[in-house]
This record gives structure tokens, sequence and C-alpha cells, in this order.
């Protein structure tokens, strides 16, 4: 077990709360750049994925995991992030423009939807997410001029400094320097007073709002840097993906985005990862299983969302704060050996509290 | 001139008149206690002072200042505080995250530059975690800083809340009955607390609450309040022994 | 205009799946649609595979249903009382998942297309000059049967108004003797059982397949619409949103029909964000 003994308030608004925290995390910057010299090309398109959904997972934990606001439509920003970049290369931009571009387009689509969305509260919240994401679908599939419509759309070569990018590990490169800005970006955001702003939202809007946190500002905010974010996701998302068609941004996909947060744990970046990781690896696990399973079970087309809707409700039903979470228990476990005891995160019993008021 | 003024404060809901025409006058450093029986709108008076409400009727001044249309996050930011009745903390985080948004309304920072954490937002950290520590150590609360909320027992969240209205640095602090769910012992720490900052701290405090021993223990001037309408002000000892308000609260 | 409002009754009869268990126990179950595809592939069982008469098939099908609605209260419901209501959302739609790719997988059933034959297929009803399918008909009369036992059964039952006690004050009616639990699982029970007779009257007119049950998207603007806590108002809205489909496909261009509710829905909501009969809600400090 480790004390941190604290001598000064700088430390607590250190990025890493000690120095074997820094060590371990330039291991893994290092490894994850080293990742191209040792694994083949199959596993670093994987690792790009898990990257590009990591960001996401970032987007929509600031929303959902931080704001509270619960949003069944973050397929549609990372499809508004997609279409944007794949268009604005055609139209002769440059890769680096042409990024924060879409990231900002996609995060005035979330203005559009914040601000309407700053009185609805809970469930019409959500439906109006989902309403939105399901028009945006529409759209895509039926503005042919820009999107190709159902026939798709072909997305650009990248050309970076006058080189062409079409190795795999190139573009791994360029998805894990922007994970990093963007994780930077949203870790500084967090201990800083917007983040607090955004968490005492989450936890008592009214008292938030006696303390001088103006909720419109906030929530407004909180969509736009998801969205944001989201986008510029949705922008890597289509190079990876070279082909956009409509059905890719479904509102399947959305909930399977927030499937991933609330896996990976809600209200922490360590979940966004954990998501990440969890969306990236459940098909290849599933596919070695499969080796070992009945033919019957094995061969089944729908395996795949079964084992996830499953893993999803056990999540929710047995370790509610998701893959952090039990990492977090399993961490104390060894650190207090043999003294854990279970009780330590035994949930209280609680009747259910109504959210309705009369 | 008084330091904050109700005038002719009401607010309707449908046909109910929960507070009917309230006048009443804080002078500054003074500790101006609300009683009344149960529904009497006391809370109701505190919601709408913090704009959470909006009045039908009525208007609110402080420091010469008219704050009726004041919009409610922006009241902090004039020097008004509160704390709740049943406890509003952010649940999810630390007492330490918790008092530090309530220096928010001394934001100074934009988000371009806490996206980078420029040297300005880490100094503005520190100068909040100064005056946070300050307060800390006025309340004894040192021992619970990095501990969640949600696994503190109730009579130090009631603390914590406390705190974390002092932190926004308040001229005016509202506590909605800080004693209630609290014991004996709580109740009278409670009580020193509040002496200390008003004398202390040099704060005025406009209270709600139902133990009079409290109320009379702390309070210059009382006001008693039923069906919205206020019956009595004064002393504590004046209203209680007014004949209105023993016939409120005895139903005789 | 007959046919938007046979459509409408079907998302009238989801959306009043929605609120029934909404009003009891504030949770959203995303997986109602699949509860009505699965109602649909057991009713094809019975009817196209072992050769029932629809009669019979309908009200054994709608008892299993509830059955398995029963069950999955007790077995996964009851474990999350008192959890935030979008960790229960949560629940329901990894449910709802596991329940499209279960039924995919049995033998039977798989991942084609199915329809079954009804006592009103291929037949029509003629008002003078206006010829009516039965099919839609059908969906009408019952749903409008449906909600007037449903009314009856809320108003006059013992039971029915021990549900509705349970699901305005849930700890005053345990103390009041109502067994809440309880209570709660024969709501879901019947929910899935009025899920189930929305799958069978709609079966005729659709097509039986895994996905049909993404009508439930369809039915949240209805319920939305209605108030999600309001039973006429489900059956009204989802009218509504029935009838704005037809008539957008009728004189909108191509597209707009599929995306009309949701425009009148976020419309809706932006003028009033508690939807078209819903109370104003206010937490209370």
């Amino acid at each position: 077990m480790r004390f941190i003994f604290k001598t000064e308030y700088q430390q607590d608004v250190k990025l890493f709360p000690h120095g074997g925290a820094v060590f371990w995390y330039s291991l893994l910057i290092a490894a994850m750049f080293a990742a191209p010299l040792v694994l083949d090309e199959f596993y670093i398109g994987e690792i790009t994925y898990v990257l590009i959904f990591t960001i996401i997972g970032v987007g929509l934990m600031i929303l959902t995991g931080y704001t509270g606001l619960v949003s069944l439509g973050h397929a549609a920003f990372l499809g508004i992030g997609a279409y944007a970049e794949a268009y604005l290369l055609g139209q002769g931009l440059p890769f680096l423009i042409t990024v924060p571009i879409s990231g900002f387009i996609a995060a005035a689509f979330g203005v559009a939807l914040g601000v309407p969305a700053l009185r609805m509260t809970g469930i019409y919240l959500a439906i109006a997410t989902l309403a939105f994401a399901i028009i945006v679908a529409e759209v895509f599939a039926r503005w042919e001029s820009v999107t190709g419509g159902y026939g798709g759309m072909q997305v650009p070569d990248i050309t970076l400094f006058g080189i062409d990018i079409y190795e795999d590990w190139q573009f791994y490169y360029i998805c894990l320097i922007v994970t990093l800005i963007v994780m930077f970006g949203a870790l500084n955001l967090l201990r800083s007073p917007t983040g607090r702003a955004l968490v005492a939202i989450r936890d008592s809007e009214i008292a938030a709002q006696s303390m001088g946190v103006n909720l419109a500002k906030y929530k407004t905010l909180s969509f736009a840097l998801s969205a944001g974010i989201t986008g510029i996701a949705g922008a890597l998302f289509a190079h990876k993906t070279v082909f956009l068609s409509p059905d890719s941004f479904s509102i399947v996909f959305s909930i399977q985005l927030l499937v991933m947060v609330v896996v990976g744990g809600l209200g922490s970046l360590h979940g966004a990862v954990y998501g990440a990781i969890f969306i990236g690896a459940l098909p290849q696990i599933i596919s070695i299983a499969k080796d070992y399973l009945p033919h019957a079970i094995g061969e089944q087309p729908s395996l795949e969302a079964g084992v996830f809707g499953l893993i999803l409700v056990l999540f929710v039903l047995f370790e509610p704060l998701g893959i952090y979470g039990r990492w977090m228990k399993i961490k104390l476990f060894f650190q207090l050996f043999p003294l854990y005891k279970k009780a330590t995160f035994k949930r209280q019993k609680s009747y259910m509290k109504s959210e309705r008021v009369r | 001139m008084t330091y904050f003024r109700v005038e002719d404060l009401a607010i309707h809901f449908g046909g109910i008149k929960a507070v009917d025409g309230v006048n009443f006058e804080v002078e500054k450093g003074e500790v101006f206690s609300i009683i009344g029986p149960n529904g009497a709108g006391k809370t109701t008076i505190f919601n709408l002072i913090s704009r959470i409400y909006e009045p039908t009727e009525g208007k609110l001044v402080f420091e010469d200042q008219d704050i009726t249309n004041v919009p409610p996050h922006q009241i902090a930011k004039r020097g008004i505080a509160r704390t709740f009745q049943n406890i509003e903390l952010f649940e999810h985080a630390t007492v330490l995250q918790n008092l530090l948004l309530g220096q928010h309304a001394h934001r100074k920072s934009n988000l371009a530059s806490e996206l980078l954490f420029l040297p300005g937002v880490r100094q503005q950290e520190l100068r909040f975690r100064e005056k946070i520590e300050e307060v800390i150590d006025f309340l004894d609360l040192a021992h619970y800083r990095d501990s969640m909320i949600m696994n503190l027992p109730y009579g130090v969240r009631k603390v914590v809340e406390l705190a974390r209205a002092l932190c926004t640095e308040p001229k005016l602090l509202l506590l909605d009955e800080p004693s209630s769910g609290l014991n004996v012992e709580e109740t009278e720490d409670m009580g020193f607390w509040i002496d200390d900052i008003k004398k202390d701290l040099g704060i005025t405090v406009l209270m709600v609450e139902h133990d009079m021993g409290l109320v009379s223990e702390v309070s210059d001037k009382v006001l008693a309040l039923n069906y919205g309408r206020v019956l009595a002000t004064g002393t504590p000892e004046e209203v209680q022994r007014d004949p209105e308000v023993v016939k409120a609260y005895l139903g005789g | 205009m007959i046919n938007g409002a046979a459509v409408g009754c079907i998302y009238a009869l989801v959306a009043l799946g929605f609120v029934l268990i909404y009003k009891a126990t504030e949770v959203v179950n995303f997986a109602q649609g699949d509860l009505l595809m699965l109602g649909a592939f057991i009713a094809f069982t019975l009817i196209a595979l072992m050769g029932w008469s629809y009669w019979i098939a309908l009200p054994v099908t709608a008892v299993i249903l509830a059955a398995f609605g029963w069950g999955l209260d007790r077995a996964v419901f009851r474990r999350v009382i008192g959890q935030p209501q979008f960790a229960i959302i949560m629940v329901t739609i990894g449910i709802g998942i596991i329940m499209r790719a279960g039924v995919s997988m049995v033998p039977q059933w798989g991942t084609e297309t199915y329809s079954i034959d009804t006592p009103f297929s291929n037949k029509v009803v003629r008002f003078g000059d206006i010829v009516v399918a039965q099919e839609y008909l059908s969906i009408i009369a019952g749903t409008a049967i449906l909600c007037v036992v449903l009314y009856l059964f809320f108003r006059r039952s013992r039971l029915g108004i021990a549900m509705q006690a349970a699901s305005q004050n849930q700890l005053a009616a345990y103390y009041m003797g109502i067994p809440v639990k309880t209570v709660f699982s024969m709501i879901w029970g019947i929910s899935a059982a009025v899920a189930t007779v929305a799958g069978i009257l709609l079966a005729p007119v659709s097509l039986i397949e895994a996905n049909m049950g993404l009508i439930g998207l369809k039915a949240f603007p209805a319920a939305v619409l209605g108030g999600f806590g309001s039973i006429p108002g489900a059956v009204v809205g989802g009218l509504i949103i029935g009838i704005i489909e037809q008539l957008s496909a009728a004189y909108l261009p191509d597209g707009f029909k599929d995306v009309a509710a949701y425009i009148v829905l976020l419309a809706v909501l932006v003028v009033r964000p508690e939807g078209l009969f819903g109370e104003s809600m206010r937490k209370k400090v």
C-alpha cells in the first residue's frame, strides 16, 4: 500500500499523483510508440481502432460520465465528423486543417442539439438525442450530392507534409498522437474549474447553480466538447474504414458506444480506455473462442451481439463501476492483502428514489 | 439603508399562496432566523432569494441593488451563498472537489487556457486551494479532505455543505435548517460555528430553523411565518411570547 | 388514413407497454420492441409450425410472454431497484440485444423472415366507396378492446388499484401491505402481454423477423408525445405518430416517412420539454 505524504498544495494539482504513475504512464506511451516495430500489421490495425474508440470514449465520457447527460445518438456526431472529413479532403483542403474543421462542425451540431436539450431531463433528453441521430442518419442517406447517399463515399488518402500516408503504421502514429492530445486536453479540463462544474451539474444541478455555475453555458459546452471530440474521432474513423456508408452510423452503433463507456466505467477517463479495449478485443476473443465451441453455437452470426448484451447486463448488475471499478477493487485487494474485506465496496440497499416530483 | 431587504414577496403555485406578501429587513452582521410550522413557506423564501423560483410579486434588495431579476448563477457572485435542507452535495466527488467548486464564482480562467493548463490556471488552482484551506481549518475538516462524500456520515456532510457555502466567500449566508438530522452535540457545534461565522468572519446569516434552542442561542432577530404570511418579527424572546406564534405552533 | 391509424395503434400498444412499466417502476424498457418480436415468433410457431388456430394461439402466446416478463423482473430487474435510472435503462438495452441474438439462434426461427395467416388475411371491408383491409381493422379493433380492458382493470380491480398505489409511492404502498415487488413483476408481465398482442396484430401487415423489435424505437416518440406517464397519452401519441407517417409518405419527398415522427418529436420537446400531456417536473430542495 502506498501512502502519499502531501507537503504542498501543488501536489493535488499535478497530472499524476506520484512518481510511480509518471514512470508507468511514460512506459506505456513509449511502448505505444514502439509497437509498430514489434507487432505485425493486423494488430497495429486493431490497436488503431482501439485508439479511435478511445477518443470517442473520452468525448462521450465528458457528456455522459462527467456531466450526466445521456446521449443515445453519438454515432451521429461520429458520422458528421467522418463525412465532413471526407468531403473537405475531397475539396482539396489539407489533412491538418480538415480534422479540426470536422471536429468544429460536429461541435456546432452538438450546440444545435445541446441548446434545445437544456430544458430536458433524463429520459426525454436521451430520446431527443436518439431522434436527432435517426434524423442525421437519414440525411446521410438522402443528401446524395455531398454524402453519396446509399451508394457510399470514398474517403481520399491523406497527404501529410508531402508524404502520402498509406501504410497502417503511419496512420497508427497519427491516431496515437491525436489520442494523446485529446487525453491531455481532457485531463487538464477535468482538473480545472470547468471539469468541476460539469461534475457538479451531474451530481446536483441545483447546488451547482447556487454555487455560481451557469447551467446553460456548461451543459452546452459539454455537448460541444463531446460532439467535437467525437467528430475528430469520426475524421480518423473515416480514414480507417476508407469507405463511408450511412449504415455505418446507425442507432445501434450509438447504443454500442454508450455500452462502451458503461462497461469501461462511467466517470473516469480510464473507463473510456478500458471500454475501447473491450470493444476492440471482444470480436477477437469471440473468434478465438469459436474454435472451442460446438459447431451449432460457434457458427451463429449473432453470437457476438448476444455476448455483448450479456456482458452489459452482467456489468450493470454486478459491477456498476465497470472495468475500471473492478480494476480498483483488484488493486486494493492486493494492497491490503490479507485485510481486504468485501464490505468496503458494498452498495447501500435503497428504495427507488423517485425522480418525479409532485 | 438596510443590508438585505425583502419587499412584498409573494409566489403562487396554482391557487396556493406559498409566500404571500412577506416583508423583512436584515441588518449587516446579524443572524436573522425564520421559524414556522412545516409548510409555512420558509424554504420557499430561500428558493426565491437564490432565484430558483420566480416570484409572482415583490422585490429583493441586497446592498442597495435590486437582485429580483439577476439570473440564479449570478447570485453567488453577488455574495449570497446557501445550504440546503436535505443536503445537495456532489456525492461522487471528494470533499476537496466540493469545496473547490465553492470558488467557482471567482473563476477567471477561460476554456482555452484550461485545456492547456497554462500557468495562470495552475496559480488560480493554488489560490483557490489556499482560500479553501482557511475554511477547512475554520470548520475542522482536515481529516476528511480526500474522502468521497458518499462515504461520509450525515453530520459531517452537513458541515461540508456549510464549508462549501463559505468557500464562495459570501457576504450573506443562507442556512436552510442547519441542525436538521444532527444530534444534540453536533447541533451545539453548529451553534458555535454560526456564532463564529458572524463574529470572526463578519458574515450576515439568514437561517431557517426548527430547533428553538439553536434559534434563541444564535439569533439577533427572529421572524415567525405561517401560511406564507409573517406572524411576528423581533428578538427571539419577543417572538416566542407572541400569542399568534404560540397559537400557530400549538394549534390552540 | 385508416392504415396510418392502424400502424399508429401498434405504436400506441408498444408505447402503452413503455408507459405501464415506466409509471410503475420509472424504468424505460428499451426491450419492449423485442418483447413484441418474441411474442410474434412464438405465435408464428404455434400457428404456422404447429397448426394451432389463431384464436387459441393468441391468448396462449400472451400468457407465455406474460410469464416471461414476470420472470425477467424476478431474475433481473428486482436486483437493480434503487440504482440510477440510467443503469436500469442500460440493462433493458442489454436484455433487448440478448433477445434479438437469442431469437436468431433458435433453429426454426433464425434470421429469416416469416409471415402468418390470420382470419383477417386478404379480406376487405367496404364502407361505401372506401375499401379497407381487414388486417388493419383488426389492429384498430384489437387496440380498442385492449385499452378498455386495461382501463377497467386499473380503475376497478383491487389489483389494478394496488398497482397504481405502488407506482405513486413505493414505500407508502409497501407499508400499506401491498406486495410491491410482486406488483412490479405483474406489471412487467402485463406489459409483455400487451407487447405480444401488438406483435400478433402487427404480424399480418409486417413480416416477422428478429429485428422487427426496432419498431420500439418508433414507439418512443409516441410515448414521449403522450408525456410518458399517461396511458391515454400513449394511445393518442401513437395515433398521431402513425397518421403523421402516412401523411408524410403521401405528401412529402422520399425519406420523410421514416423521420417525420422524430422531427415532430424534437419539435414538441423543444417547445414543451415534458411532452404534450406530461406534467412539469421539478426537483424539490
